[in-house]
């Protein structure tokens, strides 16, 4: 990433500002114009199954984060040392140290958080979220940029992730991380911390994120 | 390989540049595992106590106090660990009289897929299973994990398990039967649509206490008397 620091014309004027703005622009992406769950719409099996409740949306999504962050570094650190017949295998094996690692990390902070994502934990290795950066992204940039790439997805999921859980433990559940936040009268929606809740959830967000963006679109 | 030196030659150097940076990324990850799991292993090993400590009021309601023992070879209970050999372990509850009100007991087995590990209440005194709690589980979400609803729990309000009259085995060995079809206080109400791991669950606490729930029984004495006199 040499970008050309010194020119007479305007337009390369602009470049040399891009070395800060592209920085903040790798970050910003993945929070919002290319967030994971709500624009690239990756990743759905944790992001309906974990988001039953905002603490588990946010724990599950700061878990994500975690390991994306720290393989996009060591997969773009070994980017040209990974020969190109083995480097999905090379990248697995780098994301499951790194959810191992975390489920670790978990463990330690808290088990009740440990049980109530029971087997998600494991199966960050394969979402593809995190898959699909390294090869689309880690793989190709320099450590810098796909930390704060890494960081900006991770960020966005758990954003997406929240939206969700948030949703659906007010209306399935009456409370928001676990405090009461509906009067004692209220009825809960059960069916929102059910598996169709979550579809229900996620295909109302699309509909307001899509509906933004053709809204936007048009005013362009 | 040797013998087809020209045949073999290109090939080799990418095989070997590809193990060698396979083998490399191997060492880097389990240098990162190794170092994690030595600097969690002691706070993990706390929570898990914590946890457990929690588990065991959950399944014995009415306690105000644990005492462990181990389970010592030809049948008998000691108060502290011995040998080096990790032992079984089984927590008795006194309510704040000092009145013994149950014992919980872990098992674990094989699950669907996983480990499961389970730590159930017995109460001595009706020869009854009075509560149960799930410790491990990686059973498929949404489907395993429902023997962790108030529906399955509810098989675990009294169990029957009583003994025979010299004390050595269960009546009526405990049975997993299909959902809805219970008629005998020693059934378990299997789940429908997770059988595998409700059988499990069934075979677990079996087992478990075919083996441990005769031992009490020799140790009853011990167990009773524990927490009365001195402390």
């Amino acid at each position: 990433m040499n970008p050309p620091t010194h020119s007479n014309q305007p337009d390369k004027g602009f470049f040399s500002q891009l070395a800060n703005s592209k920085s903040a622009d790798e970050f910003v992406k993945g929070l919002w114009r290319d967030n994971p769950v709500f624009v690239q719409v990756l990743g759905m099996c944790p992001t309906l199954a974990v988001s039953n409740s905002a603490t588990n949306a946010v724990s599950m999504g700061l878990a994500t984060t975690f390991v994306l962050t720290m393989s996009n570094v060591l997969i773009s650190m070994l980017r040209n040392f990974i020969p190109k017949q083995v480097r999905i295998a090379s990248y697995v094996l780098i994301i499951a140290t790194f959810v191992t690692i975390t489920d670790y990390m978990i463990q330690a902070i808290s088990i009740d958080i440990h049980k109530s994502l029971g087997a998600f934990i494991a199966l960050i290795v394969v979402n593809c979220v995190i898959l699909g950066r390294a090869e689309a992204f880690a793989s190709k940039n320099t450590v810098g940029f796909s930390f704060l790439d890494g960081l900006g997805m991770g960020l966005g999921f758990t954003f997406g992730l929240f939206c969700i859980g948030t949703v659906r433990e007010i209306l399935g559940n009456g409370t928001f991380f676990a405090m009461q936040v509906m009067p004692e009268s209220f009825e809960k929606w059960v069916i929102m911390v059910l598996p169709p809740g979550g579809f229900f959830t996620l295909a109302l967000w699309l509909l307001i994120f899509k509906g933004y963006k053709l809204k936007k679109a048009a005013h362009e | 390989m040797s013998e087809h030196p020209t045949l073999d030659q290109p090939r080799s150097t990418g095989d070997k540049k590809m193990l060698i940076s396979m083998t490399a990324i191997g060492v880097i990850c389990a240098f990162f595992i190794v170092i994690t799991h030595q600097g969690t292993l002691d706070k993990i090993a706390k929570n898990k106590a914590e946890a457990l400590d929690r588990a065991v009021y959950k399944v014995l309601p009415g306690i105000s106090k644990i005492t462990p023992f181990y389970v010592g070879t030809e049948g008998k209970l000691e108060e502290k660990p011995f040998g080096d050999k990790p032992q079984q372990k089984i927590y008795a509850g006194y309510d704040s009289t000092g009145v013994l009100k149950g014992i919980a007991i872990q098992g674990s087995g094989k699950g669907y897929g996983e480990l499961l590990s389970l730590l159930y209440g017995y109460d001595p005194n009706t020869q009854k299973l009075i509560g149960f709690y799930v410790l491990e589980s990686k059973e498929t979400p949404g489907i395993g994990d429902k023997i962790e609803k108030e529906s399955f729990l509810a098989n675990f309000k009294a169990l029957d398990v009583s003994l025979t009259d010299d004390h050595n085995k269960i009546k009526n060995p405990i049975t997993v039967v299909k959902q809805g079809k219970k008629s005998n206080p020693w059934e378990i109400d299997g789940i429908s649509g997770a059988t595998i791991t409700s059988r499990a669950v069934g075979e677990i606490v079996r087992t478990s206490s075919e083996k441990t729930l005769p031992l009490i029984f020799k140790n009853k004495k011990i167990l009773e008397t524990q927490n009365n006199g001195q402390k």
